[in-house]
């Protein structure tokens, strides 16, 4: 899906865990999260402190869109 | 070793080691004595000419997410059996699974030096990243190919152990991307001229190099401000409506759901919920903005740092799902966010 996106000329952040699979499926944007069943949250963490965490996550990805690059990149800073 | 029986060691995830499903995708790494779950049929398969002496148990999501200590502990125990072959799998269209034979295949042709056998289908991410360092029988894309699965790899560990030649062609694995030099009857020119001569002619003949197909894609230029821009969501985490109203399988999608999030702040536990068959859904179920960030994203709109989050979310169910599928399904409904005015869009997965 992420490939199929890009190619109609939308810029894609993709969002997921296991960042291997991602840059062999081809993401260009790629920004690491949490967990598979729980890519966006810590379900041990205080739903304040969890909640914190995904805005940081999506933050992230905002960033990730707003960045030139030229090959696979995974931001992961 | 050509008179007595070669010793394999069987790696599994947690399903088919027998430990449980989703649920124990967490389990550590552990080992058992002899053959278990499909390592008992390929014990039967191998009769006398081999011994799976143990099986070595990793559940999936353990794997993935700790990769580097889950991968020491399961070489070491491996290790320890001194194997003259290793068996990972099969792991079918798992991708998870997959990811994980291949790594453990890589970690014992480099540690051990031994043969590694596999089997996948052939869309499984675990074939790109990891064909080169095992033996990955061809399999479908799902366990209902297990009884086809298992002789092949038999056959294959018989083949190994035996210090026979084995090529893709007559063992039936996908090709490692290797080269290895021979004799040809005629040199290269006459070769390549014959089979110029018989495209020419409409005839058919073999390429001695199959062009590697790399599908990817060129980045697209940012967007300016995020701020000002249109966001669409999209999810392959199964994200739907409570009741799942579209029927997207659990597994193996042949179909996305387009969803309207209108005057939507929060996705509740009681209007919203996981679709998806291939990971433990007790968390998204709970909340399922921990795989969809609708309240994250919609409290960024209000606060100006996104421009407009778009009103429909799209979903499907990455779990097993051909890859031909999910390809199609973008093709189709990115049209309509590029219609809609959407500038970016974020894209979870699970």
């Amino acid at each position: 899906m992420v490939k199929e996106i890009e190619r109609a000329g939308l810029p894609v952040v993709h969002m997921c865990t296991i960042v291997p699979i991602s840059l062999t499926v081809g993401a260009n944007r790629i920004v690491p999260t949490v967990s598979i069943p729980h890519p966006l949250g810590n379900p041990l963490m205080t739903p304040a402190d969890e909640k914190e965490l995904r805005r940081r996550l999506v933050r992230k990805a905002l960033r990730a869109l707003e960045t030139e690059i030229h090959g696979q990149v995974v931001f992961d800073k | 070793m050509s008179n007595q029986k070669f010793k394999v060691v069987h790696y599994l995830n947690q399903f088919y080691g027998g430990i449980g499903g989703e649920d124990k995708a967490g389990h550590l790494p552990e080992e058992r004595a002899g053959a278990l779950g499909p390592g008992q049929a390929l014990q039967s398969a191998l009769g006398t000419d081999a011994e799976i002496v143990a099986t070595v148990i990793c559940g999936d999501g353990y794997f993935a997410e700790n990769l580097d200590v889950a991968l020491q502990s399961v070489i070491s125990m491996i290790k320890a059996h001194a194997p003259d072959l290793v068996v990972t799998g099969p792991a079918f269209n798992a991708g998870r699974y997959g990811v994980a034979c291949g790594a453990v295949a890589k970690a014992v042709f480099e540690e051990l030096h031994v043969p590694v056998v596999s089997g996948m289908y052939h869309e499984n991410p675990g074939v790109e990243m990891y064909r080169r360092y095992a033996y990955m029988v061809k399999t479908g894309n799902s366990a209902a190919d297990m009884r086809k699965a298992i002789p092949a790899i038999a056959n294959l560990v018989k083949a190994l152990g035996k210090r026979e030649e084995v090529t893709p062609e007559t063992h039936a694995y996908i090709p490692q991307g290797l080269r290895k030099n021979y004799f040809h009857a005629e040199r290269g020119a006459k070769r390549a001229v014959d089979m110029l001569v018989a495209k020419v002619n409409a005839q058919p003949f073999v390429t001695e190099y199959p062009m590697p197909h790399f599908d990817r894609v060129a980045p697209n230029m940012p967007i300016a401000d995020a701020r000002k821009a249109k966001i669409a969501l999209v999810t392959s985490g199964g994200i739907v409506p409570k009741g799942n109203p579209d029927h997207i399988e659990s597994s193996s999608a042949s179909r996305y759901g387009k969803y309207d999030i209108q005057g939507v702040s929060d996705l509740m536990p009681e209007t919203y919920a996981t679709a998806h068959g291939g990971y433990d859904p007790v968390y998204a179920n709970l909340d399922s903005d921990r795989v969809l960030p609708v309240d994250v994203l919609r409290e960024m709109e209000q606060a100006g740092e996104i421009g407009v989050l778009h009103r429909y979310f799209y979903t499907t169910v990455g779990n097993g799902t051909s890859v031909a599928n999910c390809a199609a399904f973008a093709k189709e409904f990115v049209h309509e966010l590029i219609n809609e005015g959407v500038q970016a869009v974020i894209l979870t997965s699970t």
